[in-house]
C-alpha cells in the first residue's frame, strides 16, 4: 500500500477559490481487498496490512506553493485575482514602501549608536500587508518580532514606532522594552515577548477566549518563523489549536533562516506546512513574496476559522533579505549573490508595484514622490524622537503589581527625598516631569 | 546558620511524622484541605463566569489528586479543560487566555512539572503587566501540590516556594490548613495579578476544623498577613505550608518542657508579613525558621536577611537558626527521604540550641 497526497477540491458556497489551498488532505489508499479490514484502536482507525511499510517525507507529494502574481507582477490566472479596491491596493503598496524606508533609516541609526537594536523586514513586506489587509482590524495579533508592517497597516504611526525604538517619554511602552518590541491595545496587537515562540500557545489561549464570546466575529493571527516552529511551544500551540477547536490563523513566515540556521538544518520533511495535516489543521502554503497570494490565503483561512471555530496553518515562503538583527552579519553564513538574487528576482515591493502599474493605479512619478516622502517622514520623526525627554523617572516603579505594594511606595518616597536634597547632581532635566 | 541534624533524631521522628492533625476539630465540622480547595474553585467558578480550570486530568478524571472533583460534571468541557501532556503548552494557553480577559486556574499535576512551563510563569505571566506598560493584566492562578510527597524521589520531591517568591510580579501563597487553602485560593482567583498557590499533597487528605465564617462563599484571606497558629513567649517559630505541622508538633512537645513557642504560619511567601514576625520577636527575642525547601537563598534566608536589615536585629538575644530540607536532591530510600525533610526533632533541637542557657532554667522549674 502506498501513501499518496491527494488534493481534494472543496467548492463550498461563498468560499473563494483559494479555499482549495486549504484542503490538502493526505489519505491512505487501500490496495488489497483481503487486508482492508479497518482496525478501530482508540488512537487510530486505519486498515490492517500484512506487509510492514514505513512512510517518509518522500511518500507524499510536497505541499504546493500557491501564487497569484508571477515575478513580474503579472496575474497568472485571472480567476484568482482578488477583488480589492484601488485605494486599498495603493495603501498596501504605500505601507510596504514606508516600512522599507523606515527599516533603512532605523537600521542605520542603530549602526550609528543612536538606538541599541533593530530588526529589518526586507523581503517579507508582502506577508505583512497581504495578511493585514485580509484581516479585520479587530482580529487579535500575536506577533513574533518581524511584523511591524502589520502595525503600520493598522494605523500605528511612524512617530509611535520610532518613539518605541528610542524609548522616550512618548513611547507607549514607557521605555521598558528593547527596540522593536511593539505593542498596542488600540491596534489589537499584543506586546511582543522576547523568548521565542511563547506567543504561540498564548495566541491559541486568546483564540479560545474569543471563541467563548457570544456571536464572536474575531479571530487570532499568530505569526512565527521557521525557527520558532522548532520550539516545543509551537507543537503545543498546533496541538491545542486543533484539539480545543480555536479560531486562529497560524501564520508561519518561512524566510529560510533562523538567525544563521538555514531551514535545511532547521527541519527535515516538507517544511512547517506538513505538520498541519498531521495535527488535524487545515493547511496551505503560499508565496510570501506575493501580497495577493497571502491575501487570498488569509481571507480563506479567516473564513474557515470563524465559520467552524477551527485553526488554519499558512506557511508563507519568503527570503530574509536583511540580517537577522543588528546583532548579526549574515554574509558570514550566506553569499551576497544569494541575497541579491532573491532581492532582485522575488522582491515583493517591486512585484506589487508592477502589478499596480499594469492596472494603471500607479506610475513612476508617484513612486519617486512616495519614496522621498516616506524617507523624509522617518528622518524628521527620528530627529524629533532624539530630542524628546525620557519617561518620568517615577514610572520605573510602576506596573510590577496592579496596586503598588507599600515596599515599593517606600522606595519611591526614599528616592523623592534623596532627589529633594541631591537633585542638582543628577541630570533630572533629561526626564519628563510628571 | 542552617541546621540540619538528621541522624540524631531520625528514629524519634518516624513515630510522629504522619500525625498531621495538630488542630482539633472541636467547634466546627472538619473539612479536608482537598475539599476546601474544591469548594474554593467551585464557589469562584459560580461567582465569575470567566474563571475556568485547565490542566492534565482535571475534567472527567476529577484531577490527579481529586481537587477538581465534580467540577467537570457541573461545568462541562467549556470550563474544565483536560489538556495534552504539555505543561509549557497549557501554561502558555492559560496565560494567553488571561491576556484576553479570562481568569484561568492552571493546575500543575505537581509543581515539579511547572519547570517545563516556567518561562510562561516568569517571563510572561509575571512581567507582561509591566512590560505592556500596564495595558495587559494577567489575572491567573497557577496551583497544584508542591514539596515532597512520599517515595517519588528527587525529580518529584521539591519545594518551589523560594523559586517563585524570588520573582517580582508574582504573588505566592502556601496554605497549611483547610481555612488557609480556601481563603487563599479564593483570594488568588479574584486577584488582578498572577498568583502561585503552592499546596501539599500530604495535607490534601488531612481534616481541619473550619469555622462558619470560613464555610461562607465570601471567605477570602488577605495576602501578606501571617497567622499566629499558637501564641508563646519564649521563641518565635516561623513556617508555612506543611512545615507548620512540623513546627506545631515540636511546639506541643516543647510546651511539655516549659518552653512556649509562638508559631507563625506565613500563609503567603510574597508578599511576606515581616511585621508579624518583628512583633513576635520583640516579645520572644529568639527565632527559628522552618521550611521544606533547600537552605540556600530560601525563605528562612530571606527572613534572616530582613531581621539583619531592620531594627528587630536589636531585639535578638541569640542568632537565628534555620531548619530546612537537607541540601541534597531528595533520596529515594524511605529512611533517607524521611531524614531529608525537617522533622519535629529538628525543630526541637534548633529551638533548644537557640534558647541555649534558658533551657536549663525552664527544665529546672
Amino acid at each position: 500500500m502506498a501513501l499518496k497526497a491527494g488534493v481534494r477540491v472543496f467548492r463550498l458556497n461563498g468560499l473563494r477559490p483559494a479555499v482549495r489551498l486549504l484542503s490538502t488532505h493526505t489519505r491512505p489508499e487501500v490496495q488489497n481487498a483481503q487486508n482492508s479490514k479497518v482496525a478501530e484502536f482508540p488512537g487510530a482507525r486505519a486498515p490492517y496490512i500484512s506487509e510492514l511499510k514505513f512512510v517518509s517525507e518522500t511518500s507524499y507529494d510536497p505541499i504546493p506553493i500557491y501564487r497569484v502574481l508571477d515575478h513580474n507582477g503579472e496575474v497568472i490566472d485571472s480567476k484568482e485575482e482578488p477583488a480589492i479596491e484601488k485605494d486599498t491596493l495603493v495603501n498596501m503598496y504605500k505601507t510596504m514602501v514606508q516600512l522599507s524606508q523606515m527599516d533603512k533609516i532605523l537600521y542605520e541609526s542603530q549602526r550609528q549608536g543612536r538606538i541599541s537594536f533593530y530588526m529589518t523586514n526586507y523581503g517579507e513586506e508582502g506577508i505583512h500587508v497581504g495578511s493585514a489587509a485580509a484581516l479585520s482590524p479587530s482580529d487579535l495579533v500575536f506577533a513574533q518580532y518581524r511584523e511591524v508592517g502589520v502595525l503600520l497597516y493598522r494605523g500605528m504611526t511612524v512617530t509611535e514606532i520610532v518613539n518605541q525604538c528610542y524609548g522616550n517619554c512618548e513611547d507607549p511602552g514607557k521605555g521598558r522594552q528593547m527596540p522593536v518590541h511593539y505593542g498596542s491595545k488600540q491596534h489589537n496587537f499584543v506586546t511582543l515577548s522576547s523568548p521565542l515562540a511563547t506567543q504561540m500557545p498564548q495566541a491559541v489561549g486568546a483564540a479560545y477566549a474569543l471563541k467563548r464570546v457570544p456571536n464572536n466575529d474575531r479571530c487570532v493571527i499568530c505569526y512565527f518563523g521557521d525557527g520558532a516552529a522548532s520550539e516545543g511551544d509551537a507543537h503545543a500551540a498546533f496541538n491545542f489549536a486543533a484539539t480545543l477547536d480555536c479560531p486562529i490563523i497560524l501564520m508561519c513566515r518561512n524566510n529560510g533562516y533562523a538567525i544563521s540556521t538555514p531551514t535545511r538544518e532547521q527541519y527535515r520533511g516538507d517544511g512547517v506546512a506538513s505538520r498541519g495535516p498531521a495535527l488535524g489543521i487545515l493547511t496551505a502554503r503560499v508565496d510570501g513574496t506575493d501580497p495577493l497570494a497571502v491575501y487570498n490565503a488569509i481571507r480563506a483561512a479567516r473564513d474557515h476559522a470563524l465559520r467552524h471555530n477551527r485553526p488554519a496553518l499558512i506557511e508563507a515562503m519568503s527570503y530574509r533579505v536583511g540580517h537577522h538583527s543588528t546583532s548579526d552579519d549574515s554574509t558570514a553564513y550566506r553569499s551576497l549573490e544569494e541575497i541579491q538574487k532573491w532581492n532582485n528576482d522575488e522582491n515583493p515591493i517591486q512585484k506589487f508595484k508592477m502589478y499596480l502599474e499594469r492596472k494603471g493605479y500607479w506610475d513612476a512619478g508617484s513612486d519617486e514622490a512616495l519614496q522621498k516622502e516616506a524617507r523624509d517622514l522617518v528622518v524628521k520623526t527620528m530627529q524629533q524622537a532624539e530630542k524628546k525627554q525620557l519617561p518620568p523617572w517615577k514610572e520605573m516603579f510602576e506596573d510590577v503589581y496592579h496596586d503598588m505594594p507599600p515596599r515599593i511606595q517606600k522606595q519611591v518616597k526614599e528616592l523623592e527625598d534623596h532627589l529633594a536634597v541631591y537633585g542638582e547632581h543628577y541630570a533630572l532635566d533629561t526626564f519628563k516631569p510628571e | 546558620m542552617a541546621l540540619k541534624s538528621p541522624v540524631v533524631f531520625g528514629v524519634l521522628s518516624r513515630l510522629s511524622r504522619r500525625s498531621f492533625s495538630s488542630s482539633k476539630a472541636l467547634f466546627s465540622k472538619p473539612v479536608t484541605v482537598r475539599d476546601a480547595l474544591n469548594q474554593a474553585i467551585e464557589e469562584e467558578m459560580e461567582r465569575d463566569e470567566r474563571v475556568f480550570v485547565m490542566g492534565e486530568e482535571v475534567a472527567q478524571y476529577d484531577g490527579a489528586y481529586k481537587v477538581t472533583r465534580g467540577l467537570w460534571k457541573k461545568y462541562g468541557d467549556k470550563r474544565v479543560i483536560d489538556t495534552p501532556i504539555t505543561e509549557m503548552g497549557f501554561a502558555g494557553i492559560a496565560v494567553g487566555a488571561a491576556f484576553a480577559g479570562l481568569r484561568p486556574i492552571c493546575e500543575f499535576m505537581t509543581f515539579n512539572f511547572s519547570m517545563q512551563a516556567i518561562d510562561h510563569i516568569i517571563n510572561s505571566a509575571a512581567k507582561t503587566f509591566y512590560m505592556s506598560a500596564g495595558a495587559v493584566p494577567v489575572p491567573i492562578v497557577f496551583r497544584g501540590p508542591n514539596g515532597a510527597a512520599s517515595g517519588v524521589a528527587a525529580q518529584h520531591s521539591q519545594c518551589f516556594g523560594a523559586w517563585f517568591a524570588h520573582c517580582p510580579g508574582l504573588k505566592v501563597v502556601m496554605p497549611y490548613s483547610s481555612e488557609d487553602a480556601k481563603g487563599l485560593l479564593k483570594a488568588a482567583i479574584r486577584d488582578p495579578d498572577p498568583v502561585v498557590c503552592l499546596e501539599n499533597e500530604m495535607l490534601y487528605g488531612v481534616p481541619f476544623p473550619m469555622s462558619d465564617e470560613a464555610q461562607s462563599n465570601e471567605f477570602v484571606l488577605p495576602f501578606g498577613k501571617a497567622k499566629v497558629e499558637r501564641e508563646g513567649k519564649h521563641i518565635t517559630v516561623v513556617c508555612a505550608g506543611r512545615a507548620t505541622d512540623t513546627a506545631l508538633i515540636a511546639a506541643n512537645e516543647l510546651a511539655g518542657k516549659g518552653i512556649e513557642c509562638e508559631v507563625i504560619n506565613l500563609r503567603s511567601l510574597r508578599p511576606l508579613d515581616f511585621d508579624t514576625i518583628a512583633r513576635s520577636v520583640a516579645k520572644t527575642h529568639h527565632i527559628v525558621t522552618v521550611e521544606q525547601g533547600w537552605p540556600s537563598c530560601g525563605i528562612g534566608a530571606e527572613i534572616c536577611a530582613r531581621l539583619m536589615e531592620s531594627s528587630t536585629f536589636f531585639e535578638l538575644d541569640a542568632p537565628v537558626w534555620r531548619v530546612t530540607g537537607a541540601d541534597v536532591p531528595m533520596p529515594y530510600a524511605t529512611t533517607l527521604e524521611a531524614l531529608a525533610l525537617p522533622r519535629p526533632p529538628d525543630v526541637l533541637a534548633a529551638v533548644t540550641g537557640v534558647l541555649g542557657a534558658r533551657i536549663d532554667q525552664a527544665s529546672a522549674q
